[in-house]
């Protein structure tokens, strides 16, 4: 038996199929998968994440804290509730987790890392803390759940109560905020609209059920897996993990160089990288036939060279193979896969495939 | 329970075969076999006029999960492939035993079905795994 999140029971009971997920007993899907995808890009579905992480970070030093902890800084977090997607690397510049940190004051903020990776992220997160007048609290008092989808917001607002709700209202794209004791953030994991709500374990059960009766279905780490291959967003330990520079995995935009005193673990050895080169540089791929790519398959650039699928899988929205791959840098618009042998042509593409519901492919 | 309907015969690697009263034999992967996989979202099947050898593969269902290799349970000449499955290829989800079925086969020796797995034996097979 794995680790089981507060709302366990409540997936049995909703007829969920569990799987080992990095230890964890977690929801696959609840029937069908393809369906849970549909009902997220068109309607609203609901999320178990309560196995990820959730790290206060408080105290006089907790932005000097996060600026040596972190890729992206967290001194351009200015506004109350404004999050940060980040990378935390080790010193050799691999990446040891990717995160989002919400900026509550100027001596408070909650960061929220993966599941799979809880245990060396929280020694990370102690050990760096060496030093710094910081306190760093795991929020295992905390229940997660993700509502993504068009109607997402509507629907969950009609479920919690008037103040939250209001609360909930006024959030912008990428902000959260403590609402009467639980925290509402506009942020996801899909492509879609929605939140991403922590609640206090005893607020679980009655929580579900308001979602599940105002219309809100269940989805599980399929669907949620191909909604963030459609929506081309990493997954660790498929783009990116501790042997991988952020770098090569579409995460330059989250390294933050300025001011070019403020050294980042790892950022010596990103500057090493930049000055040898950047070799490689990861996108998307669209098979052009019909079928299905997979993580793990050789792609083949013809002249250039051979990268590697990293994430793939059927896209549902797009009716076709997609996938996340390495490729060597000059690989330009076109490539080829190896499906069971056989070559297949692929058009390369930004690593993004869907946003609110529709193909953001040319 | 999956459903392993008495008047049809099996394969271990399950696939299903009805033989049918213009005496030709249909082709499908079983009831269990498409719980397994999840929901199917691609299936290559040969075309129309080749020819097939019991237990050779002989194409490929993918689902959301997994690919599986797909072998044929009997041997001789395949003369229909269902083209309907192309881009619906969620009725072998719904109806494994029905509108999604694959292949329709000539068989070159007809005592070959008699010695396939009856329902019983087949849910043997499964309750094995």
């Amino acid at each position: 038996m794995g680790h089981r999140t507060p709302f366990y029971e409540l997936h049995v009971a909703a007829g969920a199929k569990i799987v080992d997920f990095g230890g964890w007993d977690m929801p696959l899907h609840y029937g069908s998968q393809l369906d849970e995808h549909h009902i997220v890009r068109r309607d609203a579905g609901l999320f178990d994440v309560s196995h990820m992480t959730i790290v206060d970070v408080e105290g006089p030093d907790a932005k000097a804290y996060l600026r040596k902890l972190l890729t992206h800084d967290v001194a351009k977090l200015t506004v109350p509730g404004k999050a940060l997607y980040s990378g935390m690397l080790n010193e050799a510049g691999g990446v040891i987790d990717d995160l989002i940190t919400y900026y509550l004051t100027e001596t408070f903020y909650r960061v929220v890392v993966n599941a799979s990776t809880r245990e060396k992220d929280l020694a990370w997160l102690a050990k760096v803390a060496e030093g710094f007048n910081v306190k760093v609290q795991h929020r295992a008092d905390f229940a997660m759940l993700a509502v993504q989808g068009p109607k997402a917001r509507e629907l969950a607002m009609s479920v919690l109560t008037p103040g939250q709700a209001a609360i909930a209202a006024s959030l912008s794209a990428f902000f959260g905020a403590d609402a009467e004791g639980w925290f509402v953030a506009r942020t996801g994991y899909t492509g879609e609209d929605g939140f991403e709500i922590m609640m206090p374990l005893p607020e679980v059960e009655s929580f579900w059920h308001k979602l599940l009766a105002a219309g809100v279905r269940p989805c599980g780490l399929g669907a949620r897996d191909t909604l963030r291959l459609e929506a081309g967003m990493n997954l660790y330990g498929n783009e990116m993990d501790e042997t991988i520079s952020p770098l090569e995995a579409n995460m330059g935009w989250t390294v933050t160089w300025e001011p070019s005193d403020r050294d980042f673990i790892g950022r010596k050895a990103l500057e090493a990288q930049k000055a040898a080169g950047i070799q490689r540089k990861l996108v998307g791929l669209v098979l052009e036939e019909r079928g299905v790519l997979r993580g793990h398959m050789k792609v083949v650039i013809e002249g250039i060279g051979e990268g590697e699928t990293t994430s793939g899988g059927f896209s549902p929205t797009l009716q076709q193979g997609i996938a996340l791959a390495r490729v060597p840098k000059d690989c330009g618009d076109r490539a080829l896969v190896e499906i069971r042998g056989k070559l297949m042509p692929v058009k390369v593409v930004k690593a993004n495939f869907v946003r609110f519901g529709k193909s953001v492919l040319a | 329970m999956s459903n392993i309907p008495a008047n049809l015969k099996y394969v271990a690697s399950h696939e299903w075969v009805r033989k049918d009263e213009d005496g030709l034999y249909t082709v499908g992967i079983t009831d269990h076999a498409q719980e397994l996989l999840g929901d199917i979202v691609f299936v290559q099947l040969p075309e129309a006029g080749a020819s097939v050898e019991a237990h050779g593969e002989i194409g490929v269902v993918e689902s959301v999960k997994a690919a599986s290799d797909l072998y044929s349970p009997v041997s001789g000449e395949v003369v229909a492939v269902n083209e309907a499955l192309n881009g619906n290829e969620g009725v072998i989800n719904s109806d494994p035993y029905g509108e999604g079925w694959m292949i329709r086969v000539k068989l070159s020796d007809a005592a070959e079905f008699d010695g396939l797995l009856d329902a019983d034996a087949y849910k043997a097979v499964c309750d094995a795994e």
